[in-house]
């Protein structure tokens, strides 16, 4: 089902779905050029690092909790991640400017490397959502012993 | 209602970005909304801790700056989509405020800053008498 591939800064997670793709429209329209994301198209971008026993994956996802959101880990190595911003209900009075965008948005993409899905962990800390995978045992770096010879 | 709020920077002419020996800064994104009683703006501010905010209003200027304090350090990024940095965005205000009851809060990465309007400027309904 999912077939996004990781790959080096750009061209990623080309899965979008209309409503993302609308949001980012109104963001265009709204005059944001933010180069932060002027070569995204996708919502929320992420940034992905790693150490000997995790990968992580962090995303600025402001106004939202942790109940907002949906993470999914599937046959450990396909990350999704969904979730809806809406808007302050304001009554009586009028929008000036709108620039943050709202609506619902979704992420999937492949992994780098097999996770172990049962303890992955998500920590969200003002605005910031950063998601901790421990990689499987397998996976993890080893060290090959080198025989001369 | 008239206001007249100009964000500082043009997003044509400007790049919001500006680099400073700190770091790069970025320009965060807002929502405003006004009514009669006050206006509000929106920003999103994420990563920065209350502590790290500075909110302040020098008639009829509104500035507002957010420091990121660095999260990763001498890390191996396999992929990076956004950069991290201060945020920092002025406004200026074409209204008249009550700067005594200014407040902002900061919640989940998003500030929140109340501007009420001066009771001089509130539309006021006159009640009209009769002979």
């Amino acid at each position: 089902m999912l077939t996004t591939r990781w790959q080096p800064l750009g061209t990623v997670w080309p899965e979008m779905n209309r409503l993302q793709e609308e949001m980012e429209q109104r963001l265009r329209r709204a005059g944001m050029n933010d180069p932060r994301r002027s070569a995204q198209s996708v919502y929320p971008p992420l940034n992905l690092w790693e150490d000997d026993n995790n990968l992580y994956v962090e995303a600025e996802l402001p106004e939202l909790e942790l109940s907002d959101l949906e993470i999914f880990v599937d046959g450990d190595n396909q990350l999704s991640i969904k979730g809806e911003r809406k808007q302050p209900e304001r009554e009586n009075g009028m929008w000036h400017l709108q620039e943050r965008g709202h609506g619902s948005f979704s992420r999937a993409g492949e992994l780098p490397q097999y996770v172990d899905s049962d303890t992955v962990t998500a920590e969200f800390k003002h605005g910031v959502l950063t998601i901790t995978l421990p990689k499987r045992k397998e996976a993890k770096s080893r060290r090959i012993e080198v025989k001369a010879g | 209602m008239s206001t007249t709020l100009t964000p500082e920077e043009t997003h044509n002419d400007v790049a919001p970005v500006e680099r400073t020996l700190g770091g790069t800064t970025y320009s965060p994104r807002f929502d405003i909304w006004e009514n009669d009683d006050e206006m509000i703006l929106y920003g999103d501010l994420p990563g920065v801790m209350p502590e790290d905010l500075d909110v302040r209003f020098e008639n009829p200027v509104l500035t507002i700056h957010g420091k990121v304090n660095p999260r990763h350090n001498d890390i191996k990024f396999l992929h990076g989509e956004y950069g991290i940095g201060d945020f920092h965005r002025t406004f200026t205000i074409g209204e008249a405020i009550d700067t005594e009851r200014i407040s902002a809060e900061l919640k989940n990465g998003v500030v929140t800053v109340h501007l009420p309007k001066s009771e001089k400027v509130k539309p006021r309904r006159i009640e009209v008498t009769c002979c």
